[in-house]
């Protein structure tokens, strides 16, 4: 077993160490808090992008493969695992790079507006990255919770009533979430009588015709668990609430949250109700397929009705996931590599939307502001702010430049060329209008497909009018002479991730290929499940000496 | 056995829901404890009911009949530890909503 087996459950011992170490350390420490927590997430970064090139090529054998881990070094199905495929890497690195962008905007000024921000940040790091490592649904749901917990606490951070308010609602709801995703995984093992994702799908084709209906009902009410969380029409009301109301770096890191849900139907619906599932293949996906299309119109006329530019980017994610669950829905290779493809693509762009705002609002009067949602929850923390020290330079013309990017995350939004929104939503199109491939005559295009299609546009021209007209709202109406004040530390992250998007539309060819990859082998499970179950454990120190 | 279980678990999960549906917050940390009671008793039962069975293996060759599913045990334990830290978080926040806000109502005001 090499050293690189073992950086698999790094990210998420990484986070945990570093989050518990800054606990020690009293809040005035700010400073060496911040250092700390932003060589972890640095470091987390490194750990990620070295998975993905273990995940595409194994160092042993050369060819791609799943990495497991044996926590206990039990054998699966009797331990519990942590599988690395691409799949799980993809996200990890979409998760870092979340995190370092949104943790650096938080170092100017929104990390001293409430105590214990890099720890809470650091446990959500862990709970995410478990989350996409785990192989078992149970553990599955301790890292649910232990992101969902550090989310509790970020989401009210900052405070205010507005946050509070918001927050309720959302840890209420997430707290009946999690309810559900007992009930279903307690079904799910009465039935088949295990958790381990890779034996359940060996188990559920051998389920018998009487216990299937229990397994099928367990499979749905798990579902719903995580169709709250990717915000799924009707499942999905409290999302563009909750997040126009957490502080920007919060609600940047929150744009992954809403990915975990998409992350795991994604998984779990290929693997467990694959088209190896026997009677129950292809469970659900019709309802994905509808419900993610319902989705999209609901967040489409979110997005233009929306006055305030965070109720707009909370519409905006409630589109982006809605997306994600109809291309899970249809069920075909080629769809799936371009619903990844405007995955990653989406939830940087989101993230760098959430982090634009806070900027550009800065520079509206909160008097002058009818709509002043955000402001009222902006306000106090900015006239206590404004006494400190600037860290860094103030940027002159602010206003432009903040234009660029907002223009830049407008074409995201919206699909349009040269980002990759386009190539992403390109490539989904093509593989919707063409499921056996370029050129092979399908015979007919559904009316689903037209309709998938239609609405895979129309939501990019709504998100497109909303954004022109928050934008002539925001930089071409006359401004009292207020600019805002933006420090460079600020701008960065932003600048990061639309760069990012744009990195992923000049490297597309590259980027599309390892989605391609990922989509296949999440299509055909056959060498996940058998890499889980022929992961052999370690000789333990005994039977070492003995030789 | 089975019909006092499972109309205990409809109890406490039918009230739970009912009293999450209800406007206070208090009525909804209420319900939520109770759904999670419901819960874990389902989780419980999902091992399948035994009584007077240990939940261990001894070592050499067992009749499985004579013990019962330890894992619902060690689930259940888990989602008991995270249901009342969660619901112990809920209940500051429940607080917090009272203080900042003047009312228990769970939009934060009261309904005209």
């Amino acid at each position: 077993m090499s050293w690189a087996n073992h950086l698999v459950i790094a990210p998420i011992l990484l986070p945990l160490a570093t989050g518990a170490f800054l606990l020690v350390f009293d809040e005035r420490r700010r400073a060496f808090k911040a250092l700390v927590s932003l060589f972890a997430t640095l470091a987390l970064l490194v750990v990620a992008t070295t998975l993905v090139t273990f995940a595409d090529t194994a160092p042993e054998t050369g060819t791609a493969a799943n990495t497991v881990y044996l926590l206990g070094n039990w054998v699966a199905p009797f331990g519990i695992v942590l599988v690395l495929d691409r799949l799980s890497a993809l996200m990890l690195v979409l998760t870092s790079v979340l995190a370092i962008a949104a943790l650096t905007f938080s170092l100017a000024r929104w990390h001293k507006s409430g105590p214990h921000f890099h720890t809470l940040f650091q446990f959500l790091l862990m709970g995410l990255n478990g989350a996409f490592l785990t192989g078992d649904l149970f553990n599955l749901f301790v890292f649910f919770e232990v992101f969902l917990a550090a989310s509790y606490g970020l989401i009210l951070h900052g405070s205010g009533s507005l946050r509070v308010k918001a927050g309720l609602h959302y840890v209420v709801i997430n707290l009946a979430g999690a309810s559900l995703f007992l009930i279903g995984v307690s079904l799910i093992y009465g039935v088949t009588g295990t958790l381990n994702m890779a034996d359940l799908a060996i188990r559920i084709p051998m389920v018998s015709a009487d216990d299937r209906m229990l397994l099928e009902a367990g499979a749905a009410i798990l579902g719903i668990a995580f169709l709250i969380k990717a915000g799924m029409w009707p499942l999905g009301f409290w999302l563009p609430t909750a997040y126009s109301a957490a502080a920007a770096p919060v609600a940047a890191i929150f744009a992954m949250l809403s990915k975990v849900g998409i992350y795991i139907l994604l998984r779990l619906s290929l693997l467990l109700f694959g088209a190896d599932a026997g009677a129950s293949a292809g469970f659900g996906e019709p309802w994905l397929l509808y419900g993610g299309m319902v989705t999209i119109a609901f967040g489409a006329i979110g997005v233009l009705a929306s006055q305030a530019m965070g109720r707009l980017a909370g519409s905006y994610v409630l589109v982006s996931s809605g997306t994600l669950l109809a291309a899970i829905g249809m069920s075909n290779v080629s769809l799936t590599a371009g619903a990844l493809f405007y995955m990653v693509s989406s939830t940087l762009t989101i993230a760098a939307f959430f982090l634009l705002i806070e900027l550009v609002e800065r520079a509206q009067d909160p008097a002058a502001d009818v709509l002043a949602v955000t402001m009222e929850a902006y306000g106090d923390d900015m006239d206590e702010e404004e006494e400190e020290d600037e860290i860094g330079v103030a940027i002159p013309a602010t206003l432009v430049i903040l234009g660029i990017c907002f223009t830049g995350a407008a074409l995201l939004f919206a699909g349009l060329p040269p980002l990759s929104g386009f190539i992403a939503k390109f490539a989904m199109l093509t593989a919707v209008f063409n499921p056996e491939g370029l050129g092979a005559s399908s015979g007919g295009i559904s009316l689903t497909t037209w309709v998938f299609g239609a609405l895979l546009i129309l939501s990019g021209l709504a998100a497109m009018i909303a954004m022109t007209r928050a934008g002539i709202r925001t930089f071409w109406a006359p401004i009292e002479g207020t600019v805002p004040r933006v420090l460079v530390m600020e701008f960065a992250p932003v600048a990061f991730l639309l760069i990012l998007c744009v990195g992923l539309s000049v490297q597309g060819g590259k980027v599309m290929a390892y989605m391609d990859a990922t989509a296949r082998s999440l299509h055909d499970p056959s060498s996940y499940i058998s890499d889980v179950m022929s992961a052999s454990s370690l000789p333990g120190p005994k039977s070492v000496e003995a030789k | 056995m089975e019909l006092i279980l499972a109309i205990g678990i409809g109890v406490f999960v039918g009230s739970g829901v009912w009293l999450l549906l209800r406007p206070r917050t208090y009525q909804v940390i209420i319900g939520l404890a109770l759904i999670a009671y419901g819960v874990n008793l389902f989780i419980f039962s999902m091992g399948r009911l035994q009584i007077n069975a240990a939940p261990v293996l001894a070592s050499g060759s067992v009749n499985p009949a004579d013990y019962t599913d330890p894992i619902p045990q060690a689930l259940v334990l888990t989602a008991i530890v995270i249901g009342f830290a969660t619901t112990a978080l809920f209940l500051v926040l429940l607080l917090v909503s009272r203080g900042l806000t003047g009312s228990d109502h769970v939009d934060g005001r009261e309904p005209n």
